[in-house]
């Protein structure tokens, strides 16, 4: 995974909340048995659409996605980061991201930053104002700025700091293998094995 | 959103980590999660240990790719276990589609080369991941369950902390059979009273939904409690965990009682003799305490709750059968009353519209939500005798091959297939319609499953999200309906 510290790209104002995982990328794309390729998925029904935000060529080389509350519900499909990130997102800024969206996110590198939903109003205006307009995320100092705006933004500091390191959650696990090994001497001999029976 | 969430005014994580130290007393999740900690630091999620581990071909393909490149193998091939469900075809042959045939292929010679156990299409275990682990006995009171799928919360019913996982946690589990993970919050959802006839654990679910909406139970695990959730099946309950992550739930718990244990004593995989004594005597020790603290609390009244049916494209977006499509003029702010007019404009439905009015053209009984024994025998019930409506698609589809042939057992093949309904093989099928079982743009369908998305059963499609006792009411009548509708309808001779 690639070290994240900041970033700066064009802001794309999507103004729909409740964007499920369905809706970043249906279910028809999650047949590849690879990690790349699914930008072509994006968004794919709302991209048939010729008034969709990322049709607009102002838009369409956004990386910065600022998105409604309640983004990445539904399906735990970590295709829909793959989708984002294909397409060219590094950053989603949201006042609620769904969980296991999140976690996703956190694992491959695609920033999830939690602004006020007061925030994402100010900067949708002022991306809708500006069209093409860039935004700078900075990991550091955890701040979004977007022309004269300047809002702070939540991200776990556990997160935060495997991001800027960009290291990779099974490295980190093995370090303590004995651990676990140790645990497993401690289970109870009633817990099922799939093998057996 | 209907209504807004109990679950945004408390005060973010931490009260876990501030009692867990100590306290050996909590609620039945922190119980659960503290017996599985292997690693704790300061700063740091904790290591938690998987005690079963569930694969199907859709979320697998690229955590198993991950472990041969790094040169990995599965630690514990003995929790694990894989079936094929996502893409199978419902009807007999073999997968035409040649993505999805890459896909199944791909997962047989990941389980071949990795030493993982696979219920492939046709054999007698295969079906529904998360009716396959619950009935093989596999699905225990207090372990840690996961899957690449949102609806692991399923296997929440019998106390199991159970959760969907990404792709790269799949990856992480099958390398070290342990995840990181930051505590959750505690959510108590008290349904007490008595369901009338008619009302089931799907409209409880779908209620509560409603109640604290699509984001409502984010950061938290949810335990369903009170004398309601006491007196379900363990199939009911797993209906209602289930849907847990459609209120964006991590997972959903039942404490485990005798309902539990007699559910499973005699299961393959359930312990026996000694083993089940002292199994028996732990699980007895899973419940929250009396003065456990939740970090949030919902109530719900089972003795008003009547059958709910959604009208829009979120699973949040839901309402009494009684009632009608709701005017978005009347909703919150302005991006709400937006998401809600997008919604009736993809549904294809106008404000004010009696819900009962609404003509489908498919009716789905299946899923990990209601595709068990149970879900179909309530189905069947309904229709027997009677004939699906004109115009009217009804697809039945088990969700497992153990749960079809005990349904063909007690005939209930036959009170489907006489009454107009097509007789399918296990699997997700309409539910997401990743095999060819799927909606035409515009159709509209009543469907047992748990999403509604835009798109969800197939491009264009709508879809109403209802149990399987309204299914089977509205197969006949063409339009939502309750059974309580077949009653009147046949007593006024109009039917």
């Amino acid at each position: 995974m690639d070290a994240f510290t900041t970033h700066t790209g064009i802001g794309v104002p999507l103004r729909r909340s409740n964007v499920d995982t369905d809706q970043i990328i249906p279910a028809v794309y999650l047949k590849r048995v690879t990690r790349t390729g699914f930008e072509d998925g994006l968004f794919a029904a709302w991209r048939k659409d010729e008034t969709f935000i990322l049709n607009n060529p102002s838009y369409a080389a956004g990386s910065v996605l600022v998105a409604g509350s309640d983004f990445g519900t539904g399906s735990s499909r970590e295709h829909a980061v793959w989708a984002l990130l294909n397409y060219g997102f590094r950053v989603v800024l949201s006042s609620r991201f769904a969980d296991i969206f999140r976690g996703n996110s956190g694992k491959q590198g695609l920033l999830t930053a939690q602004l006020s939903q007061d925030d994402i109003e100010l900067i949708w205006k002022y991306l809708e104002n500006e069209p093409g307009a860039s935004v700078t995320v900075d990991l550091v100092s955890r701040t979004v700025t977007a022309g004269d705006i300047v809002a702070p933004f939540e991200v776990d500091d556990y997160t935060r700091w495997r991001l800027l390191e960009g290291l990779d959650d099974i490295s980190l696990t093995l370090r303590h293998e004995q651990d676990v090994t140790e645990f497993e001497t401690r289970r109870p001999a009633y817990k099922p094995s799939t093998t057996v029976a | 959103m209907l209504t807004t969430g109990h679950g945004q005014a408390v005060p973010a994580m931490g009260r876990n980590q501030d009692k867990r130290v100590e306290d050996v007393s909590g609620t039945l999740a922190e119980k659960v999660w503290e017996a599985h900690v292997v690693r704790r630091a300061e700063g740091e999620p904790d290591l938690l240990y998987i005690d079963l581990h569930l694969i199907h071909e859709v979320t697998s393909p690229q955590a198993f790719d991950g472990l041969r490149l790094a040169g990995r193998q599965v630690r514990r091939p003995d929790l694990t276990l894989a079936t094929e469900d996502h893409n199978v075809p419902t009807t007999p042959g073999p997968i035409t589609d040649l993505v999805s045939k890459t896909q199944v292929d791909t997962l047989r010679r990941n389980c071949e080369e990795f030493g993982v156990r696979l219920f492939p299409m046709g054999h007698a275990e295969q079906g529904i991941v998360h009716v396959v682990g619950p009935q093989r006995g596999l699905t225990q009171p207090g372990m840690t369950i996961v899957c690449g799928d949102s609806h692991t919360s399923t296997h929440g019913a019998f106390g199991a902390l159970a959760f969907g996982i990404g792709t790269s946690e799949v990856e992480h589990v099958l390398a070290t059979q342990t995840l990181p993970l930051k505590p959750f919050r505690t959510m108590a959802v008290n349904v007490e009273g008595e369901l009338q006839p008619g009302v089931t654990a799907k409209d409880i679910t779908l209620a509560v939904i409603a109640k604290i909406g699509t984001g409502g139970g984010q950061g938290y695990v949810l335990e369903y409690r009170g004398s309601a959730i006491r007196a379900l099946s363990m199939e009911a309950r797993m209906t209602v965990c289930n849907m847990s992550i459609e209120a964006g739930a991590r997972a959903g718990m039942i404490a485990p009682d005798q309902t539990t244990f007699d559910y499973l004593q005699g299961r393959e995989h359930a312990p026996t003799g000694a083993d089940w004594d002292a199994a028996v005597a732990d699980w007895s020790t899973l419940r929250s305490d009396d003065d456990a603290v939740f970090d949030a609390e919902v109530d719900l009244d089972a003795n008003t709750l009547t059958p709910f049916v959604t009208w829009g494209t979120n699973p949040g977006q839901g309402l009494p059968l009684s009632e009608s499509v709701p005017d978005p003029e009347t909703m919150g702010d302005d991006n709400e009353k937006a998401a809600a007019q997008h919604a009736l404009d993809y549904m294809g439905l106008t404000a004010g519209t009696p819900l009962r009015e609404i003509r489908v053209d498919t009716v789905f009984v299946g899923s990990c939500t209601n595709g068990r024994i149970e879900d179909l025998r309530a189905a069947a019930d309904i229709v027997k005798g009677r004939k699906v409506a004109d115009g009217v698609r009804m697809l039945v589809v088990p969700g497992s091959a153990r749960v079809r042939l005990q349904a063909e057992e007690e005939g209930l093949d036959q009170v489907f297939t006489e009454a107009g309904a097509e007789w399918r093989l296990p699997g997700c099928s309409m539910c997401l319609g990743m095999n060819p079982d799927q909606l035409a743009p515009g159709e509209r369908s009543a469907s047992t499953s748990n999403r509604n998305f835009e798109g969800r059963q197939g491009k264009g499609g709508r879809t109403h999200l209802v149990s399987p006792l309204v299914a089977a009411a509205t197969a006949l009548r063409g339009t939502l309906s309750s059974p309580a509708d077949l009653v009147d309808a046949t007593s006024e001779g109009s039917k």
